[in-house]
């Protein structure tokens, strides 16, 4: 028996949702039933690849990536811009997701962190400072604070703990592990790959 | 969040056009334009804005986020970011309020996405305007009362507030634009305009569902706030429940322009305290002209809060906002400006 994890299963469970709704989605973007449902075409480009969805215009960014281009890293936490959950990069900026509408987020560059590693996997050097500092617990919060650490680094503002914890303070992490991610974000500061 | 049919704008008089004739400035708006999204987004997953149309403001960046220091002061294009501003050298240097009211406000993501033009429309975030499951809010259904002034009203404003609705403007950057006179530039169906900032926002008015003076279809398109010597001695002192990313409970825009010991000029807005971006011109005519000195300053601060209406949980206020006022001040009176020795 194959093993299952709960990645694998949240996996399969969006890929059938997708099978179930994507195409009726692109029969009624391919038709004139646009007005009907609002759903339009929409070209998004994330990590560095193009992808043609039709998307009703209340989509997110965040629910686009998760629930139809199953790329389920960026996290849903609260959902109206408080948590910090969702960080993703949009041209080259740290911004938040759940905020942020597909629709008006065409033609722009999405990097989310499953771009974040190298093509050979190898882990960018924020990752493996997260976990060499071990700077999470149950890590629902991790991806949107790697993706806010490695800009916050581009940005340069790491230059201090207060600095690092001021410039952070938009990732809410409920386990407390803040102060292993400032220790990790220090160990990264120097090298920056991919950012 | 309810549909609503999304367009993008070409050029401001297209936006404009789009959103004429559907009530823009009022909370019902049936068109809300698109800059940032931080509040507007928000606010429609909530269920309190219920757009049927959203006009994304987006393409027109290019046109109107610039920083200009010019010989009248710095113009602001409305589409700047917040983060852009707020580490623009110059400004820092030149106008240390404006960039410490934005560096202060939000997270550094919710920064690199609202736009100037956007932050000063955002909306309040008393919880009862944000939850529609509370039926009593004026602002929100009008004529319906008001739940926060018997209700949870700890952040809620003391000043510019009626018997219809005490909720709190929640902004930093307008604070201070209030104090600095800046001026705001619109473009409408009509043609172009410029106002100044404080009358932007309207007083409550029994109708607080009616919240600024914009007309149909206008749109902030930039912000100037002129030159003068006190905007080098300016900054912004904000008191928050924590240390960072959070709302104002107390806050204060103060320049100073002194000869000696004496006050010129000074500007004061204050923030966390009123129902609008709030200048306290009282305090600011008892100082002129006078020595700075902790006794003047308590002296300005107790006139500043002399109109003061609380409602029992905020009845600390009072107090908060003059000694936020009176450190403010003695902080700029001390402060080192670039290249000169104090």
């Amino acid at each position: 028996m194959p093993t299952v994890t709960r990645r694998t299963v949240l996996t399969a469970g969006a890929a059938v949702a997708g099978v179930a709704l994507d195409p009726l989605m692109a029969r009624e973007g391919a038709g004139q039933a646009s007005a009907a449902t609002g759903s339009a075409p929409i070209t998004l480009r994330v990590n560095g690849k193009s992808h043609q969805l039709v998307l009703d215009p209340r989509t997110t960014v965040l629910d686009a990536l998760r629930d139809h281009l199953h790329l389920t890293g960026s996290k849903k936490g609260c959902d109206q811009g408080q948590c910090g959950a969702c960080t993703v990069h949009i041209n080259g900026e740290r911004v938040l997701s759940c905020l942020t509408l597909a629709i008006a987020a065409q033609g722009q560059r999405i990097e989310t962190i499953e771009g974040l590693a190298a093509a050979d996997g190898s882990l960018h050097p924020m990752q493996k400072a997260f976990i060499d500092q071990d700077a999470f617990q149950c890590g629902y919060c991790t991806p949107g604070q790697i993706m806010s650490a490695v800009a916050c680094v581009a940005e340069g503002h790491c230059g201090s703990d207060a600095d690092i914890q001021e410039y952070m303070s938009g990732n809410l992490c409920r386990c407390g592990a803040y102060p292993k991610i400032v220790a990790a974000i220090k160990q990264a500061r120097g090298q920056r790959e991919n950012s | 969040m309810r549909p609503f049919a999304y367009e993008r704008a070409s050029d401001l008089a297209q936006a404009s056009r789009l959103a004429a004739g559907t009530g823009q400035g009022q909370i019902d708006a049936e068109t809300q334009f698109l800059a940032g999204g931080t509040t507007l987004v928000d606010l429609m997953k909530l269920d309190v804005l219920r757009p049927e149309r959203v006009v994304d403001l987006g393409a027109l960046r290019a046109g109107h986020d610039k920083i200009e220091m010019t010989s009248k002061g710095l113009k602001l294009g409305a589409l700047a970011k917040m983060s852009s501003v707020a580490a623009h050298p110059a400004v820092l240097a030149q106008y240390p309020a404006v960039a410490q009211s934005l560096q202060l406000a939000a997270s550094a993501q919710l920064r690199n996405m609202a736009t100037l033009g956007g932050n000063v429309m955002q909306k309040t975030r008393c919880p009862y305007y944000r939850d529609p499951s509370w039926l009593e809010c004026n602002k929100r259904v009008p004529g319906s009362g008001c739940a926060a002034i018997g209700g949870v009203n700890r952040n809620h404003a003391i000043l510019g507030v009626d018997a219809s609705c005490i909720a709190q403007y929640p902004g930093d950057f307008g604070v201070v634009l209030a104090a600095l006179d800046a001026q705001v530039d619109l473009s409408g169906t009509r043609g172009i305009r410029t106002i100044p900032f404080v009358s932007l926002h309207t007083a409550p008015n029994g109708q607080p569902h009616i919240e600024t003076t914009l007309r149909s279809g206008e749109i902030i398109t930039g912000l100037l706030i002129p030159a003068g010597p006190w905007n080098q001695r300016s900054l912004y002192l904000k008191i928050r429940d924590r240390a960072s990313y959070e709302f104002a409970i107390s806050s204060a825009a103060v320049a100073l322009h002194m000869e000696g010991d004496t006050v010129r000029t000074v500007r004061i807005g204050l923030g966390g305290m009123a129902y609008r971006p709030w200048r306290a011109s009282e305090a600011e005519a008892l100082l002129t002209g006078q020595a700075l000195t902790e006794a003047t300053a308590k002296a300005a601060a107790a006139a500043a809060l002399q109109g003061a209406k609380t409602n029992g949980m905020n009845d600390y206020k009072p107090e908060l906002a003059r000694r936020t006022l009176v450190r403010a001040l003695l902080q700029a009176k001390g402060a080192t400006l670039p290249g000169r020795e104090s």
